[in-house]
């Protein structure tokens, strides 16, 4: 009882040994906060990386793709059917998209997938990353009337709201150019019958061009502006912020006209930094800056199915955005149904009426052991058989996260040598403690007190210690966690520098995730420690003889 | 004689609260010595027989390279109920015998017997718990905690001697006990004030208290009166007395006042690492 008493009464009134326990506290909280932040960026990355990728993929290396699919598709559902929750096609090839901006055309390189929109969600969470709510439900690559992503401005409009209204610009622009060139044309008509009437009138009686240099040299001025006010349309229709008017390519549209103000092409979701760039304006603040909106067409080339492949080229109109956040994709994928892309580059089989794919993706059932099932897969692929490669989303993305792993495995590791520093000072402290003491546990041992509750006294403080500061670091960590975006907020006013840059990460928040076994362990690692740091002291008070401990003053 | 009244609520007999703390600890080895008291029990029986002997005891410490002899073998013994004096010179190895007699050190060669039971041969845990049920100490510079209260100080000796379970089965009684014991020291009006607090009279008076809060056999006192004024001494020399008086408690006290030493029962002087009786 006294042994409690008195760690207790330590407790209370030596403050120094909390001062030495603070560096406990400050190694908690930092473990805690370090912990759920790796742990919230990690599981983020994680997320976006399988967002898009399904758990396993078969693919081919070839553009031409796989000409028998449900023959792979029968094979794998044979030999993992019981893990298997979805399975979809897909084909995947390299493109230029050429869009235009400010009247410039634009060319630049994507990734161009071919979806089954009606399969393609049940294998990964492509669909939550689709900028318009409608599509988050079910993707259908139709151009909705507005309602992309109300909370961006710098999106409004888009839709066939925008595509309406550009059209609208671009028929009040040619209507005024026609009117413009039926003046020119009056006024030029104008000219000429002057110019034959002074002809008429002249004293040679013949028109001579070249006699007259000066009305000669008018007339082509005039010609020549008339030649430019013709070819002017095309050039101002191109200034608008809107695609030009181009030949209906091959397809649906052949034989009448494309009422672009009425009808869409082929619907393509486009990764969002494709279509836009994120910077700053002066006053500091992210800005979205978008090239491409909902509603506008592009133009896409890819090669064909054939040998050697020829580059064609075919229309779209972009019907929503791609946001992962995974700056790699969004910069590179757009995403168009696969049909389209399958009749267009001549994959369909004539006979059987099959679309050759160049990958088949496959999701597993929760709980389902991943690289078991890449294994069986694998062997139901052999190189020797088949040109097909079997890889899990993991080996896709392996390096990475095996580097943020090692990363968050280092990291703790140091973060346990700051605690253990902090050991030293507690056993520093304590040794300080037991000196002051001697005379206190002579008296004890006079008393009739065995060294085992000498020394317990000071192990149940240094327990004591160690509860209270790991205890005080769990607090502080996880109110740094739980307030960890406001505090990065105080620390950009503090240092002027931007702690947490939204446009390197796609973040709008510092994302934490608190594991209570992460806590767990970090506290009673903590308090091992202040344990293990007053053993040596404790041994030592146990050990001091009573009568040297009564007389030391 | 103002202290007389509450000092005879203590005498074994009359005092409850004594019971039901010494039934506590059937465990205790010393059980036989207790035994032996309560068989040989008569107040009139105890009086003619030493309760502590020291039988040719010898003790040096070492100082650096040099051996320092204390006591060259040195024969002691303090009857039962009487109040024994040792007096010497500083340095001359009193509070080394009364360390002895504790057996908070060990003895270089010699025996220590208390109540017929050899005690400097017995095993730490053994020593520990004789300690704690059959001496109470006072010191010259008191000791007492400065973490616990006065009244805590005084219960200390008994919360060291149970475990926390027993501690609280028997809590109200140990508390009554100090209490009482407070009281007779007169320091009741003062049981939770640090000992920070208190002038040193008092801080003697309380580690009387809590030397017999045990209701201990023998009472080791190491200049109880050394640190003190006259007055202070001398009360807490008449409180001691008083205890003699009423509760037949044996005093082994070292001092160096020889005016304190003639009050006493027996005299001893130390001198030369060599005992000489006095008285």
């Amino acid at each position: 009882m006294y042994k409690l008493l008195l760690c207790w009464r330590y407790l209370k009134t030596r403050w120094i040994a909390l001062a030495s326990i603070v560096s406990v506290t400050l190694g908690v909280a930092t473990l805690i906060v370090v912990n759920s932040v790796m742990d919230g960026f990690t599981s983020q990355m994680q997320d976006r990386m399988h967002g898009i990728l399904s758990d396993l993929v078969v693919e081919t290396r070839g553009t031409n793709g796989i000409s028998e699919p449900n023959w792979y598709i029968e094979r794998i559902r044979a030999r993992i059917g019981n893990s298997v929750e979805g399975v979809t096609t897909v084909v995947t090839l390299p493109a230029m998209m050429t869009f235009h901006h400010n009247g410039a055309a634009h060319t630049q390189q994507i990734n161009l997938i071919g979806i089954d929109q009606k399969t393609y969600a049940s294998v990964s969470d492509f669909s939550k990353y689709l900028i318009h709510p409608d599509n988050q439900s079910q993707l259908d690559f139709n151009l909705k009337q507005s309602g992309y992503a109300p909370d961006r401005e710098a999106l409004q409009p888009s839709g066939w709201e925008y595509r309406n209204r550009v059209e609208q610009l671009k028929k009040e622009r040619l209507s005024q150019l026609e009117q413009y060139r039926e003046l020119q044309e009056k006024i030029a008509v104008e000219q000429r019958k002057q110019l034959s009437n002074q002809l008429q009138d002249s004293h040679f009686g013949t028109p001579n061009l070249g006699a007259n240099p000066e009305s000669s040299t008018g007339s082509m001025i005039k010609i020549e502006s008339e030649k430019k006010a013709e070819s002017e349309p095309s050039t101002i229709e191109a200034m608008l912020a809107g695609p030009s008017i181009q030949p209906i390519p091959s397809g649906e549209g052949r034989g009448r006209m494309f009422d672009a103000s009425k009808e869409q092409r082929t619907g393509i979701v486009l990764g969002i930094g494709i279509g836009s760039v994120r910077g700053r304006d002066l006053a500091g603040k992210v800005k979205d800056y978008f090239f491409i909106r909902p509603g506008d067409d592009v133009s896409v080339a890819f090669p064909n199915a054939g040998t050697p492949p020829r580059a064609i080229d075919e229309m779209f109109t972009v019907v929503d955005f791609y946001e992962s956040k995974m700056s790699e994709y969004d910069a590179t994928f757009a995403f168009v149904p696969i049909e389209a892309l399958q009749r267009a580059r001549g994959m369909i089989d004539p006979l059987s009426k099959v679309g050759a794919v160049t990958s088949i993706q496959i999701k597993l059932k929760k709980g389902s052991d991943l690289s078991a099932a890449r294994d069986a897969l694998r062997d139901e692929f052999p190189p020797t058989e088949s040109y097909v490669q079997v890889n899990s989303w993991r080996d896709t993305q392996g390096p990475l996260l095996a580097a943020v792993q090692m990363e968050t495995t280092i990291l703790n590791v140091l973060l346990f040598m700051i605690i253990a520093v902090a050991g030293f000072g507690i056993l520093a402290t304590f040794f300080m403690i037991v000196v002051e003491k001697t005379r206190d546990i002579g008296v004890l041992k006079s008393l009739g007190a065995p060294g085992t509750g000498i020394a317990s006294i000071f192990l149940g403080y240094g327990v004591l210690l160690g509860s209270v500061g790991s205890g005080a670091g769990v607090v502080c960590g996880l109110l740094f966690v739980w307030k960890i975006n406001e505090i990065a907020r105080v620390l950009e006013w503090f240092t002027g520098r931007e702690v947490f840059d939204p446009t390197v990460y796609y973040f709008d928040s510092i994302p934490t995730i608190i594991h209570p076994f992460t806590i767990v362990w970090v506290s009673i690692g903590a308090v091992l420690i202040a344990i293990m740091a007053s053993v040596l002291p404790s041994i030592r008070a146990a050990r001091m003889h009573p009568v040297e401990a009564l007389r030391y003053e | 004689m103002n202290s007389t009244t509450p000092a005879k609520m203590l005498t074994k007999p009359s005092t409850p609260a004594v019971g039901p703390y010494r039934v506590v600890r059937p465990e205790l080895e010393l059980d036989s010595i207790e035994s032996e008291i309560v068989k040989s029990g008569l107040p009139e029986s105890v009086g003619c027989q030493s309760i502590v002997v020291a039988r040719d005891v010898t003790k040096s410490y070492r100082r650096s390279k040099t051996i320092v002899p204390v006591l060259k073998g040195v024969d002691f013994s303090a009857e039962r109920g009487k109040i024994t004096a040792i007096i010497g010179q500083s340095g001359s190895g009193k509070s080394t015998l009364l360390h002895l007699l504790g057996t908070l050190d060990k003895p270089d060669s010699g025996e220590i017997h208390f109540d017929g039971q050899r005690t400097d041969n017995l095993p730490a845990r053994k020593r520990d718990a004789f300690r704690n049920t059959q001496l109470g100490m006072i010191f010259q510079f008191y000791h007492l905690l400065p973490e616990l209260t006065l009244l805590e100080n005084i219960i200390a000796p008994a919360m060291i001697g149970q475990s926390i379970f027993s501690y609280f089965r028997n809590r109200s009684a140990i508390i009554q006990r100090a209490k009482g014991l407070a009281e007779m020291v007169g320091l009741s009006h003062r049981l939770h004030h640090k000992p920070c607090e208190l002038s040193g009279g008092e801080m003697q008076r309380t580690a009387i208290a809590r030397a017999l809060v045990t209701d201990p056999q023998l009472l080791l006192a190491d200049e109880p009166t050394g640190n003190l004024d006259q007055e202070s001494g001398q009360s807490i020399l008449q409180l001691m007395r008083n205890l003699n008086r009423d509760t037949g408690l044996t005093i082994v006290m070292v001092t160096h006042d020889e005016n304190i030493a003639q009050q006493c029962d027996a005299l001893v002087r130390l001198k030369g690492g060599k005992l000489e009786p006095l008285k």
